[in-house]
């Protein structure tokens, strides 16, 4: 590279707006010996963002279980792979999306489906299955409920036009994710094990083939532009926010996956965050080759476009593929016929370094060690807010409630967080494909394997209230209750991917947050035997310094091994016996810490987080299992979010049945004011609602007692009433006017309509 | 001899599969057709399934009335053989002209994927031949611009010559605004050519065929279409 001295050294701003610190590019100096030029540092910057670099999160990141006996690929690919049996393997990985949906709601989270989507039929997979993690401000403030209506509006549009179904998720509202909405899009897919593909790249002289849409100006720097704070500019960076065509995805997706029984296909990796130069030096890099590219081969949306805007540009729907020499042109023909045009861009060289030429001259030529793995990791100071004890030394129990244990309950139930969501998934299209046995609504989520006895199940969780106050027993928690909602439909757990969304790390209690946060994730995967094979850290969810509270968000795949005896969460049959299983200690919980209850009724966050025992958790999640392996259970529900009388009312509510039931504990004598809410909304851990017939009754204490997992026989289902024997009951009909009308209700209530 | 269901397959189709399995589990034989051949593959029916043929970034299906296979469907229905329209494949036949009306922005803006109920109007036609007129059968929809109109005129055509095969309806057969996911008029869900042998719906048959998925109402539309073609050969 002779003209790389010329280059005079980038300013200060420069460099904040590549994200590149001061001893960042001096160590870039020092691995290339030399200054790198204007082209050569946006590449730098781009890789070397903590988007694509995890330069703050990785060292954290190994800390996590990712081996398994079923575990094909751990992290490190495009997503995640376990072995279903029989050939089949399943690859599956939840991704972020939140910055440009916060900047372009409708086209931020579409296009948060579209790269989660390339980044599964990368592999070669055929996604089957889409879910979403969400989250918003209360939607009585400002902007929210629009925010929040077109985020949900582009999740749908991307995935119902690439006809991939969207089965489940979890959304959120909390006055914390005012200036940060979340949007995380996890995707399941299917392979065959012969037709798994890597994003590797070998073979010197072996062209590379870029197809699909036509590179733009849109979308550079959004790696960058993801890896730092939003701020009130934020709108001011909209050409950052891609926009997406699912058309062109579907086109794409069915001609890749047309392509992979051709032996020429070496290799196959989605153009995402920072584009061609991501996407291809990484590819480069894990096959221990090099790459030179040719930007004027590289077909444009714009004239004029620079070297530095083509290898930057976060144009959507592109892939990008290493095949045989001398097969390039089949390949371009097959694409052809999906109406897609590709180009080669570019070939396989030995030197493992990234050469990019522009009219036949060298423009850039960084060595992939450095581009790909020299940026430095990052060891912020990780101290916790000297706030953060103080708020475990409260106790909940002792605050005087504002409402009757009625009024409570309702409220509860009419709360956009336990009420129905059913407003959100039926814009989804759940169930194109025709394997979608159990959609949105319940527990987990279940799809059929064609030709199988077994089936696939899947959730997405989270526990940000309790990861506030503790951010390690938080993230367990949220891993825990993923596992439960498997457990309940009868699965056992085979995979976790999941999503880290935190604050700017530079603030110790961030990193805090983040290390601990880290540390429950690995407690809980290891406890509960469930490798971590994908994952996605996003940062910087922060506005004007105001962070997001600690928000793990965990995606879990699991196998019932009898789709038959799957179950679903609502009460079957009147006259079926309520039971309260699970463990011992969490039966006896009266654990308001972090509970929706308390961030309604007092809009505190205080107390300790629910307890967590993973022994119990595997224990009664197998006792559980075997229950309905063995056909002894009606229904299974997650005891989770609004505590025993939102579970109660659920069941209730998707059944139709009433119930009764006696409360599981007496109120001792010296008992807080908050007691009894204690026991009816408090969120303790490792605990499910079932019902079985009463023929059942003596099997199912057996099972339990055979697993050392609790057993109470609570009450009946039946009748038009959910009561708890001598402290609270309601009408059927006026939970369900509650519960169904949670969401709705907040865009009925303003007379403006949208704000 | 089975009878033979061609299904046509346009880049953004996504119902194909479905619908194949679907005539599968009829007992048919199911051929793709690709939208830029003009080839119908020997096929006995042909189905237009969901999805959004080029994208439908313009009216949906105002791009797939002038794709190459569209020449062959249309040959076929002039011929007299048996059309099903599903969703995408129902505002195709629309744009089309096979079928008068057309099919607008779901009256809530929103899309709308969920479980209805339809009401038999008439069995004068291959594909409900085996249902019973007032009959209910339980069928999902998912789209965003189903909502059925017509003019005035079209209307009570449609309705003098017993041409609306299927109306949203409670279970119990009644009609109500409740009931209808679109705001269609007359909670018109389906409608026929003329001829009768050009079936449009919205909602998707092909997603209730089996138990196990909530309904297999929605197989008698296959099935019907089978052993009509079966008994004219015969």
């Amino acid at each position: 590279m002779s003209a790389a001295p010329a280059t005079p050294a980038p300013t200060e701003e420069e460099l904040h707006e590549l994200a590149l610190t001061q001893a960042e590019y001096d160590a870039a100096i020092s691995q290339l010996g030399r200054i790198p030029n204007r082209l050569e540092l946006g590449m730098l910057g781009a890789l070397w963002s903590e988007h694509c670099s995890y330069k703050t999160s990785r060292p954290l990141l190994r800390l996590l279980p990712s081996q398994g006996p079923r575990v094909v690929q751990g992290p490190g690919e495009n997503a995640g792979v376990v072995d279903l049996g029989g050939d089949l393997l399943c690859c599956f990985k939840i991704e972020s999306h939140n910055h440009p949906s916060a900047v372009e709601p409708v086209q931020g989270a579409a296009t948060g489906v579209g790269g989660i989507l390339r980044d599964v039929f990368a592999m070669g997979a055929r996604p089957v299955a889409l879910l979403d993690g969400i989250r918003f401000g209360d939607l009585d403030q400002p902007g929210q409920r629009q925010r929040f209506a077109r985020v949900v509006e582009g999740i749908g549009w991307y995935g119902n036009c690439v006809g991939v179904p969207t089965v489940g998720g979890e959304t959120y509202f909390d006055d914390a994710y005012r200036h940060n909405c979340l949007v995380n899009a996890m995707c399941v897919g299917l392979v065959e094990r012969d037709q798994l593909v890597r994003a590797r790249a070998s073979g010197p002289g072996n062209p590379l083939l870029l197809v699909g849409a036509d590179t733009g100006r849109d979308g550079i720097h959004g790696a960058t532009f993801a890896s730092v704070q939003l701020d009130q500019g934020a709108d001011e960076r909209r050409p950052a926010v891609q926009v997406g065509n699912p058309f062109l995805e579907k086109c794409l997706l069915e001609a890749c996956l047309e392509l992979l029984d051709d032996p020429d296909l070496i290799g196959l990796q989605d153009c995402g965050a920072a584009g061609l130069t991501s996407s291809c030096a990484e590819m480069a890099h894990r096959g221990g080759v090099g790459l030179e590219i040719a930007v004027d081969e590289v077909s444009r949306r714009e004239l004029g476009m620079t070297a530095y805007e083509v290898m930057l540009s976060e144009s959507q729907e592109r892939m990008v593929l290493v095949v045989r020499q001398g097969s390039e042109q089949r390949f371009r023909t097959a694409f052809g016929r999906w109406g897609l045009h590709s180009d080669v861009v570019g070939r396989v060289i030995s030197e493992p370094i990234f050469k990019i030429t522009e009219h036949g001259e060298a423009v850039a030529s960084l060595p992939l060690q450095v581009l790909v793995s020299g940026v430095p990791e990052r060891h912020p100071e990780a101290r916790a807010a000297a706030t953060q004890s103080r708020l475990r030394d409260a106790d909940p129990l002792d605050r005087d409630p504002p409402w009757s244990l009625a009024e409570a309950w309702v409220r509860l139930l009419a709360s956009p967080n336990c009420g129905e969501s059913r407003w959100v998934w039926r814009q989804y299209d759940h169930q194109v494909g025709d394997d979608t046995v159990l959609g949105p609504g319940g527990d987990a989520a279940v799809l059929r394997l064609r030709g199988r006895a077994d089936a696939l199940a899947m959730t997405v969780d989270s526990a940000h209230r309790s990861a506030g106050i503790d951010p390690r027993r938080g993230t367990a928690i949220a891993v825990a209750e993923a596992a439960r909602n498997l457990a309940c439909v009868g699965a056992q757990p085979i995979g976790i991917t999941n999503c880290l969304n935190f604050g700017d790390p530079d603030r110790p209690e961030i990193m805090w947050q983040l290390e601990e946060a880290v540390a429950g994730l690995a407690d809980a995967a290891r406890g509960l035997d469930i490798p971590v094979v994908s994952g996605n850290v996003s940062l910087y969810n922060q506005l004007d310094g105001q962070g997001i509270p600690p928000t793990p968000i965990v995606g879990m795949v699991g196998l019932l091994d009898d789709l038959d005896r799957r179950l679903g969460s609502g009460f079957t049959r009147a006259g079926d016996l309520v039971a309260l299983v699970g463990s011992a200690s969490g039966l006896a919980g009266v654990e308001l810490g972090g509970s929706e209850y308390q961030r309604l009724a007092h809009g505190v966050l205080e107390g300790q987080p629910p307890e967590l025992d993973l022994d119990a958790e595997r224990r009664s999640a197998e006792a559980v299992r075997d229950a309905i392996a063995q056909g002894l259970l009606a229904s299974a529900h997650d005891c989770s979010l609004g505590g025993l009388a939102v579970t109660l009312a659920e069941s209730s509510l998707l059944g139709g049945l009433g119930a009764r039931i006696s409360p599981p504990l007496v109120s001792p004598e010296r008992a807080g004011p908050s007691w009894s809410f204690g026991l009816l909304f408090g969120e303790s851990q490792g605990r499910y609602l079932v019902t079985l017939p009463p023929s059942a009754l003596e099997s199912a204490q057996a099972v339990f007692e055979e697993h050392g997992a609790a057993f109470r026989h609570l009450g009946e289902v039946g009748g038009s009433v959910i009561a708890i024997e001598g402290l609270v009951e309601i009408q059927l009909e006026v939970a369900r006017e509650a519960w169904t009308g949670a969401i709705p209700a907040s865009f009925r209530s303003s007379v403006s309509g949208l704000a | 001899m089975s009878v033979r269901f061609g299904i046509a397959v346009f880049p953004g189709t996504w119902s194909d599969r479905d619908c194949s399995h679907a005539a599968g589990l009829a007992g048919a034989e199911a051929v793709p057709l690709w939208h830029a051949d003009r080839d119908l593959k020997g096929a006995d029916v042909v189905v237009l399934p969901g999805g959004f043929a080029y994208g439908d970034y313009l009216r949906c299906g105002a791009i797939a009335r002038f794709a190459p296979l569209m020449d062959a469907v249309r040959a076929h229905a002039l011929a007299g053989g048996p059309v099903l329209g599903i969703c995408n494949g129902f505002q195709i036949l629309c744009e089309a002209g096979m079928l008068p009306g057309a099919l607008l922005r779901n009256s809530s803006l929103q899309f709308r994927c969920q479980p209805t109920w339809l009401r038999v109007e008439t069995q004068a036609t291959p594909f409900l031949r085996e249902c019973r007129q007032g009959a209910t059968l339980r069928v999902p929809v998912s789209h965003g611009e189903g909502r059925f109109y017509a003019d005035r005129e079209t209307l009570a055509q449609l309705n003098s010559e017993d041409r609306v095969a299927l109306r949203y309806s409670e279970a119990d057969g009644r009609l109500s605004s409740d009931a209808n996911p679109n705001g269609s008029l007359q909670n018109i869900a389906g409608i026929l050519n003329p001829e009768r042998n050009v079936l449009g719906m919205m909602p998707h048959p092909e997603r209730a065929c089996e138990e196990l998925l909530g309904s297999a109402d929605g197989l008698q539309l296959f099935t019907s279409a089978i052993h009509q073609l079966a008994s004219q050969a015969a």
